[in-house]
């Protein structure tokens, strides 16, 4: 107790004083720097655990090869004519999966206490929201570029090439940018991880299943076609479709975007401000 | 240097309510610039949403608060820039390394990439951490978390910076390392508000202490003075024969004060003996031939102190209210 001998190994009390005083505040930096540097966090975890690609990669893979085998024959015919049909709808699928986890991240961020540091820190505050997100699309773009390549080799051979296919996963990604604010309401809500995944799925699994990604509408009952008509996953999947086709449908890819900038614009100031006050 | 502010916290009825608990119920403090300030209070006396409210995480229900001379709601963003906080919980990302974690906060401060990693390696070289820096930080021990925390609030010297509970969990040394990196820091002019749950610690560090009960602070001074209000220390006797306790027992109570028999059948102790008068009654003892097994005599310490300002336990020894502010009615 009144011991003064130093520990061995203990903290050197020159070092740290000089580390202390050899501070000068370099300038602030501006919210694309900040939210730049949250997205280089969210690529360090996945180099650090790169299991967690499994997730969301497996799963997409798992539904084509299911969908594919399983139903393909029955639903179209043949397995390569429901391939070139629901490919495109199961990119979005996979692609809006993932987003569930962005708010699932989010989630468990908060229970730890660095974000307390974080929202002590002069910086923009929605940044380390935003630049999750942009960790986040990585994610979905390998989600995307993995079912594309496994499609490929199933036998899929979209006409609008390589091109098509680019141009379709950059409006799914985009598309989630918006969706995945919905998620982080929903991560900032709920009281732990597991119920950000049950609540997410619970909502995109029969949003998915009534949209045109898996079967014709023109095939079912009236109201519930009239359902999936509106459903933005649906026109969502039109336009994927349409990309990947070679033969975009304008009205397909605008009223996508639109609705990811209106989800956007309601959602990402909720996320902000909830992140905020918690 | 820039001119120093006369108090680094200026906080006058404090409040915030979670629900139907009411977590702070109006705090003052006024914290002098470049000092380490203790607050002393047991789970859940409102010490963490004190300093979440300090730090701008989050807004006070009543009251307000200057840190460094500006207010905590309409001037949240200049106090970020002068406050670093190590909260409770580890503030570090347990799933980066500790380079990873002090590079990032580097980035976050407005440095290049090639400086925050220089910066980072200086602090991991002066917190003695350089050799798991490359290690993720969940796989740290508690100590060595504890300093990447402390030099993660570093990273640009605060002006002022939380310290919320930092050794709780630590083993002796860990917790002396911890010490000794905050006085350093006080050392180069920072200054430190401390909460804590040990008294030795506040005692040890803190050149002020507020002791909070129930979101209240229920006393303040120095940590002499809180001592002081508890009045001297007490002499533990064990006899050689129990046979002889209430000879002891008569002759202390005449000569000392009130007196204690322990549960144990050699043992009393008697309060109110400073190092004089515990001498002399030592002496009158073995003179009446009562011959003594072992004695001591006991400083008051903190948790006297605590625990007679909170009442929640030893309820002999009442403060004497006159060397401290008393808040409670
Ligand atoms: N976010 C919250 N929601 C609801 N109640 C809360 C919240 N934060 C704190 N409280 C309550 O407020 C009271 C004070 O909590 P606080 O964490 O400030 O205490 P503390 O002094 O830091 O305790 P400890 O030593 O355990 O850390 C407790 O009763 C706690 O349960
Ligand atoms: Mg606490």
């Amino acid at each position: 107790m009144t011991t003064t001998t130093r520990a061995p190994g203990s903290a050197d009390t020159a070092a740290v004083r000089r580390a202390i005083s050899s501070t000068p505040r370099p300038t602030r930096p501006g919210p694309l720097a900040t939210a730049l540097a949250f997205g280089w966090r969210g690529m360090l975890k996945v180099k650090h655990v790169p299991e967690q690609l499994l997730d969301v990669t497996v799963t997409p893979v798992m539904f084509l090869l299911m969908f594919t085998y399983l139903f393909g024959g029955a639903i179209a015919g043949s397995t390569s004519a429901y391939l070139d049909y629901t490919l495109p709808g199961l990119l979005v699928m996979s692609v809006l999966f993932t987003t569930v986890y962005s708010g699932v991240a989010l989630n468990t961020d908060l229970t730890k206490g660095v974000v307390d540091r974080f929202r002590s820190l002069p910086i923009w505050r929605p940044a380390p929201l935003v630049g999750s997100l942009l960790g986040d699309s990585v994610r979905y773009v390998i989600a995307g570029t993995v079912l594309i390549v496994v499609g490929v080799a199933l036998g899929f051979r979209p006409d609008g090439g390589v091109t098509g296919a680019v141009a379709a996963l950059a409006l799914v990604v985009a598309f989630s940018f918006g969706l995945s604010w919905v998620f982080s309401v929903l991560g900032l809500l709920m009281r732990s991880p597991n119920a950000v995944m049950n609540a997410g799925f619970m909502a995109i699994f029969p949003l998915t299943f009534l949209s045109n990604v898996f079967v014709d509408p023109a095939t079912l009952p009236g109201p519930l076609q009239a359902f999936v008509d509106v459903n933005p996953i649906s026109v969502l999947a039109t336009a994927s479709r349409s990309l990947m086709a070679g033969a975009p449908d304008g009205a397909a890819i605008l009223v996508s975007l639109a609705v990811a900038a209106a989800l956007a614009a309601v959602f990402l100031p909720l996320t902000t401000r909830l992140y905020r006050s918690r | 240097m820039t001119a120093q502010h006369p108090l680094a916290i200026d906080a006058t009825g404090l409040g915030k309510s979670f629900g139907q608990t009411r977590a702070v119920a109006g705090v003052d403090l006024a914290v002098p610039a470049g000092t380490i300030y203790g607050v002393l209070g047991p789970n859940g006396a409102g010490k963490t949403t004190t300093i979440r409210m300090l730090a701008t995480l989050i807004p006070p229900d009543e009251g307000s608060a200057r840190v460094l001379g500006h207010d905590v709601v309409s001037e949240a963003d200049t106090v970020r820039e002068l406050v670093s906080l190590t909260g409770q919980l580890a503030s570090v990302d347990e799933e980066l390394t500790g380079r990873e974690n002090l590079v990032l906060l580097g980035r976050l401060l407005g440095y290049s990439r090639a400086a925050a990693r220089d910066r980072a390696d200086e602090l991991l070289d002066a917190f003695d951490i350089a050799e798991a820096a490359g290690r993720l930080v969940k796989h740290y021990s508690g100590g060595m978390r504890r300093r990447l925390d402390i030099a993660a609030s570093i990273v640009v010297t605060p002006r002022l910076m939380f310290l919320d509970e930092p050794t709780t969990g630590l083993d002796p040394r860990s917790r002396n390392q911890v010490w000794e990196i905050a006085r350093a820091l006080v050392a180069e002019g920072t200054t430190i508000l401390l909460c804590t749950q040990y008294l030795e610690e506040a005692d040890q560090l803190a050149d002020g202490i507020a002791v909070i009960d129930r979101g209240r602070v229920i006393a303040e001074g120095t940590p002499r003075d809180l001592k002081a209000s508890v009045g001297t220390g007490s002499l533990h006797l064990r006899l050689a024969d129990a046979g002889r306790r209430a000879t002891a027992a008569e002759l202390l109570e005449r000569t000392v004060g009130p007196v204690v028999l322990e549960p144990e059948p050699t043992a009393l102790s008697v309060t109110g003996a400073d190092a004089g008068r515990a001498a002399v009654a030592v002496a009158e003892l073995s003179r009446a031939g009562v011959p003594l097994a072992h004695f001591s005599l006991q400083q008051p310490s903190l948790d006297e102190v605590f625990l007679a300002l909170t009442g929640h336990a030893a309820e002999e020894t009442p403060p004497p209210a006159d060397t401290l502010q008393e808040h409670r009615s």
